[in-house]
């Protein structure tokens, strides 16, 4: 009954309709993923800015100071501009990049595809979600042009008095209202997505297509959802009480005794720790809501590219939903020496380690779906490689900072960074830019250069290790993060001064590299090579339609699914993948 | 097609997981954390076992899967293993994992009572430690032993940490700036506040780190053990000045350290 | 769901086909036989619901680390309390009766129960609105409260606040579709929607009542 309201308005819509103001998944998905690369590519541009204060603290750059003569007065940037960017850094990518690129831009592209359905549940609820978002962003990045005292300083965590008190860093003043604002919008613009995945996942499947049939990816973007829309009020509640704070005279924050640039505040009785505790009850199933997609899209490339099915296929399910479950039971691994109460410090180390066991299941799976392959090294699977390489080294170093006695030396120092730009940020990356190149041609209808692809991936995966890895190193010795300059003061961080050179060379190596990416994305867009329907050989529905799809996937004919994704390799089967929609009858006939 | 041949990729491939995991266990030797000057050794000594074991996991896994990508990118077969799965194998693994995690969770909260839960000795050093944007202030207890109180309200020029005047206690109480000089040997207490937003007391090298939170007093307690000059850092981002925020601790003899105190003492009584 | 039974993806490692290629199995088009909105409704709810619970767990948590707590009795009128209560929870069965009304299609039965609901809601508001009135006429307000902890009246005006706008954008969405209704331009699940989160904003009062004004 469904299928004959969609077939009332069946055709395409104008211009503005179509592509600007667009209720379609597809093109909602295109949007999400564009914008999202533009905010990448700015909030890495932040980070080059960082990396260069770090290697050479306090230089001045002539250059930097003709272009930006309030920041860099000079050319030396100012402490408050590197706290700035810091933070912002930090706020863009994790929100409106990774979250925006993982959940908005490829789970809206793929799912209503992957499950045979013609759009998601609630068209125009998607579209005001891709609006929002884009608002929000509009307003953090506005906060750099339009704030008094600059954008938000307190860091993507926003710990109160620091972030409360308007004279206690420069970015208080109006720039923590702007980062307010712009999370209260992405919260909205998530939850409003997170509806539609969930409600779309639970009633549209195909024919057939029953939960323990569907693709990882769409698992994985279904519990991601669920996650974010269980998690995100938690820090709407926060940024709600922080902006009572610090316009409204409450104290939920804040306690009595507040004595901050020279004046006694009259705030009574609140808790810096509650911001923390609540920042973080989002903030870790945050950290799993960049992380199961991107494990989703690995799962799903690396089965096509070893021609074999998934290892585990039940197993790689349970754990994600193991992961998406206890992940709300340990944001207190943040909070080590926060000063909470030391016996739920052994809770959350206890429950921390737990965690790390449906991580390991999942590794072990790929390096299984890997044994017995017939590997096929097309851009798209070395960056699913590369993903399990990232996501080893980052979960092992999980580790320690999960055992509480060690994070008391490591909390807060590069390790965190490292830690965390190998497995959240860094494995993510390289899962979106896996599934970019995999997906491109069902985007687009054309296929993204291989050569430029490889280049990419290769200067991408060494660089990223250069970068990342040698901040172990500082961590241990225990050079803290978001110093603005290192070693005026610390003489003990002077001999590791030449790591933050070699990281910082390579890190701008990093950042241009994906440039390289940025230019193969518009370029092969419109003048790649024309895709087939199938160019990889893969089983999932979206594979079935045309490259690209037809405005209404299946126009109101849904497919009928007899099998997994994952049947590639079947013995009874004339070619080595066998599509979702064939059924055992016609398997020898091999008409597909 | 019999003889595909492997991709020039395959080899590179190969060789950058080879090379990921020499530079990792190269890194192995080298000393990864200033030498320890304190008494948390059990701390370093869960931390060399992590080592241990993260390390050989790190090369096992790193190293098959560069092994796998070399050995089945050349597969001279018309089909891949239709295998999607084995009860045996994954219920080795996953016990397999549980098992050694289940132990460094034991270990690592033993580790936790014996550093931050066991109460200190009775007869530990007191030493208050008030952060401010950007300097750390200590404050010892004169002869009797009780710290004066503490009110932000009577916070001035002469009274920077607002030691309650009419406390008989605060008199004699003796307040540094950014030096801390502690006695070698003998525990030490330190009840960590914050006058304004959160630091976090930090010596690397004596695995020592505890956040100062306004509106708490949050005590940790260690045995330095190494004499020596050692700094203090400030690890939780606290404002423009955060990268100044560095204090000197000295550990010194307990004869020395009774003559710096004399020392700190006049220097007060004199302002 | 039935499909999962069925389905044994982990043949043996010696490469046996999987059995999860059965053909049979029934079309299961959702996990609950229930239609889309209202599976987003509940999704809904139940975000909305750790949002409240958010707010509660904030308070326990602030009230814990208080060392003084406001005596309530010596706040809030009971008698008041219990007539505010009465008439909303009394409008969520009033709304039930409304619902059951246009499913069984007594449309005057409908629109009485349904009337006398939306009159509940503006009911409870003006209680409310009264309630505030009079404490901030006694000088408490977000930062200042005359009978102790600031921290009382701040997170008091914060959840009561936020459940009073949940209550006036029900109101406003039931007089909305009612309207629509009674010119035929809405569905009768459109109603059953409006009821459930009708339904909801009631039950929260309850957890608010019991943490704010009686624990």
């Amino acid at each position: 009954m469904e299928t004959k309201t969609l077939e009332a308005h069946h055709k395409i819509p104008g211009f503005w309709r179509h592509y600007i103001f667009s209720t379609n998944h597809k093109i909602i998905g295109i949007q999400y993923l564009i914008t999202s690369f533009f905010v990448a590519l700015t909030a890495a541009g932040m980070a080059m800015l960082i990396r260069l204060e770090i290697a050479w603290p306090e230089h001045s750059w002539p250059l930097l100071g003709r272009i930006f003569p309030g920041a860099f007065p000079g050319g030396v940037m100012r402490p408050e501009v590197y706290a700035a960017l810091f933070t912002m850094h930090g706020t863009l990518m994790v929100f409106f990049f990774l979250s925006a690129a993982l959940v908005g831009g490829f789970g809206n592209f793929l799912i209503p595809l992957q499950i045979g359905a013609d759009d998601m549940a609630f068209p125009f609820l998607n579209m005001l979600s891709y609006w929002v978002y884009l608002l929000g962003f509009l307003v953090m990045i506005s906060s750099f042009f339009f704030s008094p005292g600059g954008p938000a300083s307190a860091g993507w965590t926003s710990y109160p008095p620091l972030s409360a008190i308007k004279s206690a860093v420069a970015g208080s003043n109006w720039g923590q209202s702007f980062w307010i604002v712009g999370m209260a919008f992405f919260i909205a613009s998530f939850t409003m997505g997170g509806l539609n995945f969930v409600t779309t996942v639970l009633s549209m499947r195909a024919k057939g297509l029953n939960m323990m049939r569907l693709p990882l990816t769409t698992w994985a973007l279904f519990v991601t959802a669920a996650v974010g829309i269980f998690a995100f009020p938690a820090l709407t509640a926060a940024v709600i009480m922080l902006f009572l704070d610090r316009h409204f005279g409450t104290s939920f924050f804040l306690p009595s005794g507040l004595y901050v640039a020279g004046k006694l505040l009259n705030n009574k009785g609140g808790s810096p720790l509650l911001w923390q505790h609540l920042f973080w009850f989002l903030g870790h199933p945050e950290v799993y809501i960049v992380m199961l997609p991107a494990m989703g899209f690995t799962s799903d490339i690396l089965s096509t590219f070893c021609r074999k099915p998934i290892f585990g296929y039940a197993a790689m399910v349970g754990s994600i939903l193991a992961i998406g479950s206890l992940s709300f039971i340990v944001w207190g691994h943040h909070m080590f020496v926060s000063g909470m109460n030391p016996y739920l410090g052994m809770f959350f180390d206890i429950t921390t380690l737990i965690i790390a066991v449906p991580s390991a299941i999942k590794t072990f799976n790929w390096m299984a779906t890997l044994w017995g392959g017939k590997i096929q090294l097309t851009t798209p699977m070395l960056f699913a490689l590369a993903f399990i390489s990232l996501f080893v080294t980052g979960g092992l170093s999980g580790i320690f900072l999960a055992a509480a006695p060690a994070d008391i030396q490591l909390h807060d120092t590069y390790f965190v960074i490292s830690h965390f730009h190998f497995i959240m940020a860094g494995a993510s990356l390289f899962g979106i830019l896996g599934a970019t190149n995999f997906w491109f041609p069902k985007m687009f209808g054309k296929m993204m250069n291989e050569t430029l692809g490889k280049l990419h991936f290769w200067i991408t995966f060494i660089t990223y290790y250069c970068v990342f890895f040698p901040m172990m190193f500082l961590g241990l010795h225990g050079e803290m993060r978001r110093l603005y300059d290192p070693i005026q003061y610390y003489t003990m961080f002077k001999p590791l001064q030449p790591i933050n050179v070699f990281i910082s060379i390579n890190a701008f190596i990093l950042g241009a590299a994906q440039l390289i990416f940025a230019f193969n994305f518009f370029w092969s867009m419109f003048k790649g090579k024309k895709a087939s329907s199938n160019p990889w050989n893969a089983n999932g529905l979206e594979w079935t339609l045309p490259s690209p799809p037809p405005y209404e996937n299946w126009e109101g004919e849904p497919p009928e699914v007899y099998r997994w994704p994952y049947d590639y390799s079947y013995p009874e089967a004339p070619k080595d993948y066998l599509p979702q929609i064939v059924p055992d009858k016609a398997i020898a006939a091999g008409n597909f | 097609m019999k003889t595909s041949k492997r991709p020039l990729e395959a080899y590179f491939l190969f060789l950058v997981f080879i090379l990921i995991v020499v530079l990792g266990s190269a890194s192995f030797f080298k000393k990864w954390m200033p030498p320890l000057a304190s008494n948390r050794i059990s701390i370093d000594q869960m931390m060399t076992a992590l080592f241990i074991v993260t390390g050989v996991f790190f090369v096992g896994v790193q190293g098959l899967t560069g092994y796998f990508i070399w050995k089945y990118s050349n597969q001279n077969v018309e089909k891949a293993a239709y295998v999607s799965g084995s009860h045996a194998l994954e219920i080795t693994w996953t016990l397999g994992t549980a098992v050694i995690l289940a132990v460094f969770g034991v270990w690592s909260v033993r580790v936790w009572r014996k550093t931050v839960i066991q109460p200190p000795p009775s007869h530990a050093l007191q030493v208050e430690v008030v952060a401010q944007q950007f300097s750390w202030n200590f404050l010892y207890p004169n002869q009797d032993g009780v710290f004066g109180k503490l009110n932000p309200q009577y916070i001035s020029f002469l009274n920077p940490l607002g030691l309650d005047p009419k406390d008989p206690a605060s008199r004699g109480d003796i307040w540094t700036k950014d030096n801390l000089y502690l006695p070698v040997g003998k525990p030490v207490v330190l009840k960590i506040r914050s006058l304004d937003v959160v630091h976090s007391f930090f010596v690397p090298d004596f695995r020592v780190k505890q956040d100062a939170v306004p509106g708490m007093a949050i005590s940790t307690w260690f045995i330095p053990e190494k004499k020596g000059k050692y700094e203090i850092a400030c690890s939780q981002f606290c404002g423009r000045g955060h990268y100044t925020m560095r204090g000197t601790c000295y550990v010194v003899s307990q004869k020395r350290f009774r003559k710096e105190l004399k020392h700190l003492r006049k220097e007060d009584e004199g302002e | 769901m039935e499909g999962i039974k069925k389905m044994e993806p982990t043949a043996g490692i010696q490469g046996l086909p999987a059995q999860n290629r059965e053909e049979k199995d029934h079309f299961a088009p959702s996990a609950f036989s229930t239609n889309r909105k209202k599976t987003m409704m509940w999704v809904f709810i139940i975000s909305d619901a750790l949002l409240f619970g958010t707010f509660l767990a904030v308070y326990t948590f602030e009230r814990f680390i208080s060392p003084t707590w406001p005596d309530r009795w010596k706040i809030f009128d009971p008698g008041y309390l219990a007539v505010m209560t009465v008439v909303l929870l009394s409008s969520s069965t009033f709304m039930a009766t409304a619902v059951e009304g246009l499913k069984q299609g007594k449309m005057k039965r409908f629109g009485f129960f349904y009337t006398i609901t939306i009159l509940c809601g503006i009911g409870f508001l003006g209680m409310q609105a009264h309630e505030w009135a009079h404490f901030i006429g006694l000088g408490a307000r977000l930062n200042t409260n005359p009978w102790g902890v600031p921290l009382f009246s701040g997170l008091f005006f914060m959840i009561t606040g936020f459940h009073g706008f949940h209550v006036l954008t029900g109101v406003l969405i039931l007089s909305f579709i009612g309207i629509l209704k009674a010119v035929g331009k809405v569905s009768d699940d459109t109603i059953e929607l409006a009821g459930m989160y009708w339904s909801f904003v009631d039950l929260v009062w309850v957890f608010i009542l019991a943490v704010i004004y009686l624990l």
